[in-house]
């Protein structure tokens, strides 16, 4: 039984959490939540400098080569700092998009940059207020060029290209041209810009098939959830502590809150679904790395738990911090809003469960 | 990462499954329906013959030491028999609590006669061991015990009562925590002994269950006369005694889980006909699977955490408190729901073989959320064991048991 990541992946994570316990506490997020910067430069300059976003780039294409156990491990430290940077989007969404769909002349433009930092992606598949489907979806691909408007874009402003869901295909888009112009959004959690791209005969290029967009993007959606799980986790363990620490100090009715059962027992739950999350997410990244069976139902399982875990955790510990947990200057608003960018932004728990469930008869029919 | 064996593991399963074949009957692999249902009343005679088995080729208790009939191996090679053996059909679950909990600790405190004389029978499954500690005044409370145990001459007189003693109507010996000093702080004034089921001055009374069955009970002490020589540990050092039995619980890794789970509800979902055609397409039933599958895999998933600690011959991280934490609720929620997929035939203890798996969930899930471990207990020691927050306040730590309201 080896259900666990190896010493050498232990190293990373630990390099990677002190480099981010040193550059980016949660006064980072705060500057980045007030103000109008679209991430922390300074973060993202140092995370690509320890090569995270070359982590999952083939060596053949200027990255790391490294597997997704590496990766998983970067996303859980991530996840734990709330980092405001283009990680979901750029590190995990776009690199995968052109991992899974990309012709080898994209993934050799493409890739190198993205792994060096010179370039940043992201995906756009929201058209506003109904949950995205090829039904309700306007944008249009064909002829080389992109018709339509998608929002909200998460790191859509900073991106230097973008993987868009038009009806039935993926479309390539360089965001710096003519034919599209960005207009920043606000959404619950300012420190991850948003914003509107509206597409005027915009030049872009087929990703993958034609017609396939949208089985495309159910394949992104299972790597990226299990990405997402471990970002989920480190951010669940860091709310739930946050809690804890607080509850050890704070006295009411002669001693520390910490004390009384109300607060004992509800961050007990806090640990009992962080670790339903933790092995879920564990069996995902597993799944991953062998390109197993189980991979849509590990991912949909890890999906489910992790995002309960973080929005727990989440609230709860503004629970424990009482009135001061509701202010704007306390840190506890951080994990509050990640939490819920993070559960919904992939869809949320109720369109994975019902997603498990049709994975799980197919799997029993099999 | 995988989940496959060492080397040595692998061998040891193939060896462990070559004895299985010889000795025992494989379980049919067609998935349990939730219908199946199992009763035998020879169960007890037949366990023991299977436990006599067992420790006749070696697998039973295997991380014992040699000279008590183990191997002194790894926890991991009895998780790796438990895993195998879960797949034929074998009478199991007498033994637990007796090699589980009371021979590791006579092996602690026992003198070398008395391990000489006792080990070898319950491994064998020819004595079988009950714990004597819960009172109707003392459960979660352990140390709150009022059972006395006086010095009379070079033995004590035990009086008092124990309740929830599984098994005790069967046992044939037990360890039993006493009150040896009521003048000092309650933690201070105890002593563990073991004794015959059999003596003089023992009735074992069953308790009813709530499901109908009798598997506890109240064992009450009048006059119980046993000699010092059974004492276990220092007098008033019981409370050390009785922490040892405890631990030893928590260190049962990797029990095969029976009882019906998602298999089984997926089954009920599509046998079940709702307003708006089968439950297994109705989307609040969707919704619910989907949660308890994912506690079912993370269960499991938590569980192989620990044993990839185990295998590497490391201490596992403190993950597993959650399994019971877990399961119980999930035991008693999940059987509720699938009564009431089941509609008005749900209720029904007759004519409708099909529900009593799961009413038994329903059932047993109450009794589970309490029984070694209640949730509020085990939600108290992740809390202070894991999470490091303060203890409960308690009133009674350093006042007198007798003085005690």
């Amino acid at each position: 039984m080896n259900f666990d990541f190896s010493d050498d992946q232990k190293l990373l994570k630990e390099q990677v959490r002190k480099f981010l316990a040193d550059k980016c506490p949660l006064k980072v997020v705060r500057r980045v939540l007030d103000g109008n910067e679209t991430h922390a430069d300074e973060v993202w300059k140092g995370l690509v400098e320890l090569g995270v976003p070359a982590t999952g780039i083939p060596e053949e294409y200027g990255g790391l080569g490294l597997s997704p156990l590496e990766l998983c491990v970067i996303a859980e430290e991530i996840g734990r700092a709330a980092a405001p940077v283009p990680f979901d989007t750029s590190v995990v969404l776009a690199t995968e998009a052109l991992k899974l769909a990309g012709s080898d002349a994209q993934k050799k433009k493409w890739l190198p940059l993205l792994a060096e930092g010179k370039a940043t992606g992201t995906l756009a598949v929201a058209e506003g207020a109904q949950p995205p489907k090829p039904r309700n979806t306007t944008t249009t691909f064909g002829g080389g060029r992109l018709n339509g408007k998608k929002v909200p874009v998460a790191d859509g402003e900073a991106a230097t290209f973008a993987i868009v869901v038009a009806k039935n295909s993926l479309a390539l888009v360089e965001l710096a041209q003519k034919g599209v112009t960005k207009r920043r959004v606000e959404t619950i959690d300012p420190a991850r810009k948003h914003c509107e791209l509206t597409f005027t005969d915009a030049n872009a290029e087929l990703l993958g098939t034609e017609g396939e967009g949208w089985r495309l993007l159910e394949r992104l959606y299972d790597a990226a959830a299990i990405y997402f799980a471990f970002a989920q986790v480190g951010g669940a363990e860091a709310a739930m502590y946050m809690a804890r620490d607080y509850a050890l100090q704070r006295q009411a009715f002669g001693r520390a809150i910490g004390s009384y059962q109300a607060i004992k027992h509800k961050l007990a739950d806090c640990y009992v679904k962080l670790e339903l999350a933790r092995s879920n997410a564990y069996y995902g990244a597993m799944m991953l790395t062998d390109g197993g069976a189980d991979l849509p139902l590990a991912a949909a399982a890890a999906r489910i738990a992790a995002s309960e875990a973080y929005d727990f955790a989440a609230k709860e510990n503004i629970q424990t911090h009482g009135g001061i947990g509701f202010t704007w200057e306390a840190d506890t608003q951080f994990h509050y809003r990640r939490a819920k960018l993070l559960a919904l932004s992939l869809g949320g728990p109720m369109a994975w469960k019902d997603k498990l469930v049709t994975r799980l008869e197919q799997k029993n029919a099999a | 990462m995988d989940f496959n064996d060492t080397p040595e593991e692998a061998a040891f399963r193939k060896e462990v499954r070559t004895w299985l074949d010889a000795n025992a009957t494989r379980k049919s692999d067609d998935k349990a329906s939730y219908r199946a249902r199992n009763d035998d009343p020879n169960l007890l005679a037949k366990a023991k013959e299977w436990q006599a088995k067992k420790a006749e080729a070696g697998y039973a208790r295997m991380t014992w030491p040699k000279e008590f009939g183990g191997r002194g191996a790894s926890p991991i090679l009895q998780v790796i028999y438990q895993q195998e053996e879960a797949n034929y059909l074998v009478p199991l679950g007498f033994f637990d609590i007796g090699l589980g909990m009371c021979i590791p600790t006579m092996m602690a405190y026992a003198s070398p006669e008395h391990l000489k004389r006792y080990v070898k029978p319950a491994l064998h499954g020819e004595e079988i061991w009950c714990q004597l500690f819960s009172e109707p005044a003392a459960g979660s409370d352990v140390a709150g015990i009022r059972t006395r145990a006086e010095r009379d001459g070079d033995g004590w007189v035990i009086n008092g009562q124990k309740v929830w003693t599984s098994g005790a109507h069967y046992c044939d010996y037990g360890i039993i925590i006493t009150r040896t000093d009521p003048s000092v702080p309650k933690h201070q004034g105890l002593t563990m002994f073991f004794l015959s089921m059999k003596s003089p001055g023992v009735e074992v009374r069953p308790i009813k269950q709530m499901s109908g069955g009798a598997n506890f009970n109240e064992v009450f002490f009048t006059n119980v006369r046993i000699p010092d020589s059974q004492r276990l540990g220092k007098v008033g050092e019981g409370w050390k005694a009785a922490l040892t039995t405890l631990m030893n619980e928590r260190l049962a890794v990797g029990l095969p889980s029976g009882g019906l789970d998602i298999d089984e509800l997926m089954e009920l979902a599509r046998d079940t006909d709702l307003e708006d055609g089968p439950a297994i397409r109705n989307q609040q039933v969707r919704g619910k699977i989907a949660d308890w599958y994912v506690q079912q895999q993370g269960l499991k998933l938590t569980r192989y955490r620990t044993l990839t600690a185990l295998s590497k011959g490391q201490t596992p991280g403190p993950e597993s408190s959650i399994i019971k934490i877990v399961a119980a609720p999930k035991m008693q929620d999940m059987g509720a729901f699938a009564m009431e997929l089941m509609g008005p035939a749900g209720i029904m203890k007759e004519d409708v073989p099909q529900a009593a798996g799961f009413q038994a969930q329903w059932i047993g899930g109450a009794g589970f959320r309490i029984a070694g471990g209640t949730d509020e207990i085990l939600r108290n020691i992740v809390a202070e064991r894991v999470l490091g927050l303060p203890q409960d306040v308690r009133v009674d730590k350093d006042v007198p048991f007798n003085k005690m309201k």
